[in-house]
């Protein structure tokens, strides 16, 4: 039997055993973004310890970041918040660490940064104090979020406690129907194996499917294995990967880059690869998806009426009825034409270019319905840069949507952009919990660029397909 | 760096009460903060003003315990959110060691990891060391990880320590970061090893 990537590179990135049992696990890239790296910073000081591999460690100003250019004005106007920036900024400085910062054009939502530079690469562990770490498995890397005090173990020594998961392979078969995206994919998994599903596992993506996706929508796919509970989710890397890593600013150059290739090569699963369990699902059954209720795996096809709570093992009857109330909606409604407050385009689920140009193409020489706050907020400087010079700002602010500077936004509302009140989003980020846009009775419906885009036209929740 | 703790040395702070909680010890608005560093100014902030309303003063603020070091309390000691801020405040205030008769288990843990030994002492026994520490606060105390006892002048006692973290102090293991930073050679070997940090080299 042959190996699957997990199991290649987690064995080749052991350094040994820990008393404890656990394994010593290097970390080849580790990313630090203002929320969760300054108490670790601190824990170093006050240990008089040094970040051992300055060189392996990346920053950026992500969460707390506002996204318009007055806001953006330091010191922010948040004392915290400033605070936090200032930290990131001193911190990496002081340890000789590289800082995608703002004043360089670098700056980020740290999962869509760190790819786009070219520092996400295959065959890496991949360590972050943030959930969504898991988007750049996307590359073939085990990339997984840690907590502070291992931000802290990491940063001192390169290293952390681990233990190995179980590997579930999710095969997706045949093709993407139209008006179906990454987003309704990565939703119909989390539907299909629920919240909890992936706890314990590392998901391998694979088939046909994702075999035909580029790396944005890979990124999509493999950013919200956390939020179907697994603790990384990775494909196997190829040709695509490598056309997308090339040239970039941190990818191998010159000969290195073909030695790269063939390393590349040699961690993808084995054709024989073990597996602990094994997914099949078939492209056929993946229509577009829209979440109604308070956890990701809520979601229904936008042409489904919304479930009855009895249909569902009972153990999930308390979450279910939750939802509803908190929601306001109710058994057996639908969920197409629910009328909608907001729109949000942007975050590391949905943030990229490609996400942009999609919604774009749907807004083109249209308006967006009177009473709908509806902002894009690219996920990078760069990408940014990239969507100006394409035009696509004056496609969205032409349609009615603000186009707004990069920050992770209205994603969690960690920053100026939040929901008020009972507001309902519609939102392509990747979390719908209870408050997280900023609001406590706030409600977020997630849906890909393009459902979100033909929400803001009707101001109501409408079927992309209707208008390809 | 392994640290063995086999002894804790320092004065008293007494804290009379029962299920002492972690929102009281930390109060939830601290909390979104840069460091752990000014958590110490705020350890006990609310009943601290609380006490101050009454003309009462808490001994985290009075000035006879300013050098304490053992703090001294009674029962469940902090109880409430599974949040490393709470001793981290404590240790931040000058901590160095707790003395009660029984915590919440996560916090004990908690306590473990940052090196500060968690002491259980029957309920004479503490009123005893209650009593003792008011009647003269700047009295050293010592206490032996090794022996489980307590000294306090003439005051002898005999306190309670699980043989797993106790055997932890001793030997340092209660640094999980210094089980890792040990290894460094072997780190760097690994890394040495790694394609993609040697420029892919052959
Ligand atoms: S965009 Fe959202 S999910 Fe992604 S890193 Fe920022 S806050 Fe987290």
């Amino acid at each position: 039997m042959g190996q699957n990537l997990y199991h290649k590179l987690y064995d080749s990135h052991v350094v040994g055993q820990l008393p404890s049992g656990q394994d010593q696990l290097f970390i080849g890239l580790h990313m630090c973004h203002e929320v969760t790296s300054p108490q670790a910073f601190a824990m170093l000081r006050e240990n008089g310890l040094k970040v051992a591999y300055p060189e392996r460690t990346f920053t950026t100003v992500d969460h707390i970041i506002p996204t318009t250019i007055e806001a953006r004005q330091r010191p922010l106007q948040d004392k915290i918040s400033e605070e936090m920036f200032t930290h990131i900024e001193k911190n990496s400085a002081e340890n000789g660490i590289t800082f995608f910062g703002p004043e360089k054009g670098q700056q980020g939502v740290i999962h869509v940064v760190m790819p786009e530079q070219g520092v996400t690469q295959p065959g890496m562990t991949i360590a972050c104090g943030d959930s969504h770490t898991a988007t750049h498995g996307a590359f073939g890397a085990i990339a997984f979020g840690i907590g502070t005090s291992q931000v802290a173990d990491v940063l001192a020594t390169q290293t952390m406690a681990a233990s190995k998961l179980k590997v579930r392979k999710i095969e997706f078969t045949g093709k993407m129907k139209k008006g179906v995206y990454a987003k309704d994919v990565a939703l119909a998994y989390i539907n299909k194996l629920g919240v909890q599903g992936g706890v314990g596992y590392a998901y391998e993506f694979c088939g046909e499917m994702i075999e035909n996706m580029s790396m944005e929508e890979r990124m999509t796919i493999c950013n919200m294995a956390i939020e179907g509970g697994a603790r990384c989710g990775y494909i196997n890397p190829d040709q695509t990967t490598y056309d997308y890593l090339k040239d970039l600013p941190y990818s191998p150059k010159g000969d290195a880059w073909d030695r790269a290739v063939a390393y590349w090569n040699s961690i993808a699963s084995d054709a024989d690869a073990e597996f602990d369990d094994i997914v099949i699902i078939d492209g056929a059954d993946i229509d577009p998806y829209v979440t109604w209720g308070i956890t990701p795996a809520q979601s229904v096809k936008i042409d489904e009426k919304l479930p009855a709570i009895t249909s569902f093992d009972e153990s999930e009857h308390l979450v279910l009825s939750e939802a509803y109330e908190y929601m306001g909606f109710k058994e057996g409604q639908d969920i197409k034409g629910v009328d909608i407050d907001v729109c949000f385009i942007g975050s590391c689920t949905n943030g990229r270019i490609s996400d942009f140009e999609i919604a774009a193409d749907i807004l083109k020489g249209k308006k967006i319905a009177s009473g709908i706050r509806a902002i894009a907020v690219p996920g990078s400087q760069q990408m940014q840069k990239e969507a100006e010079a394409k035009g696509l700002d004056k496609i969205f602010t032409d349609a009615g949507f603000e186009w707004r500077q990069a920050g992770c936004s209205m994603c969690l509302a960690m920053n100026p952009d939040k929901l008020k009140g009972r507001e309902i989003a519609a939102s392509t980020s990747n979390r719908n919990f209870k408050g997280r846009q900023g609001s406590t009775t706030g409600r977020t419906l997630l849906m890909s660029p393009a459902m979100v885009a033909v929400a803001a036209l009707e101001g109501k929740v409408a079927d992309i397909r209707e208008y390809l | 760096m392994i640290v063995e703790i086999k002894t804790v040395k320092g004065s008293g702070v007494p804290l009379r009460g029962n299920d002492i909680d972690t929102d009281r010890i930390i109060p939830a608005r601290f909390l979104k903060c840069v460091t752990f560093d000014g958590l110490g100014e705020n350890a006990f902030a609310d009943d601290i003003a609380a006490l101050k309303e009454k003309g009462e003063e808490h001994p985290f603020r009075m000035p006879v315990y300013q050098n304490g070091s053992i703090l001294v309390s009674n029962s469940n000691f902090g109880c409430g959110s599974s949040r490393e801020h709470a001793p981290q405040a404590l240790v931040r205030w000058g901590i160095k060691a707790i003395v009660a008769e029984s915590y919440s288990e996560i916090f004990f843990g908690n306590c473990v990891s940052l090196g500060v030994p968690c002491f259980k002492i029957d309920h004479k026994g503490a009123e005893k060391l209650l009593t003792a520490i008011e009647a003269n606060p700047s009295q050293e105390i010592e206490l032996s990880i090794e022996n489980k006892t307590l000294t306090m002048g003439d005051l002898k006692l005999n306190l309670i320590l699980a043989d797993g973290p106790r055997g932890q102090f001793m030997d340092g293991s209660w640094n999980a970061r210094a089980g890792l930073l040990v290894n460094a050679d072997k780190v760097a070997e690994k890394a040495k090893s790694l394609p993609y940090i040697n420029n892919f080299a052959e």
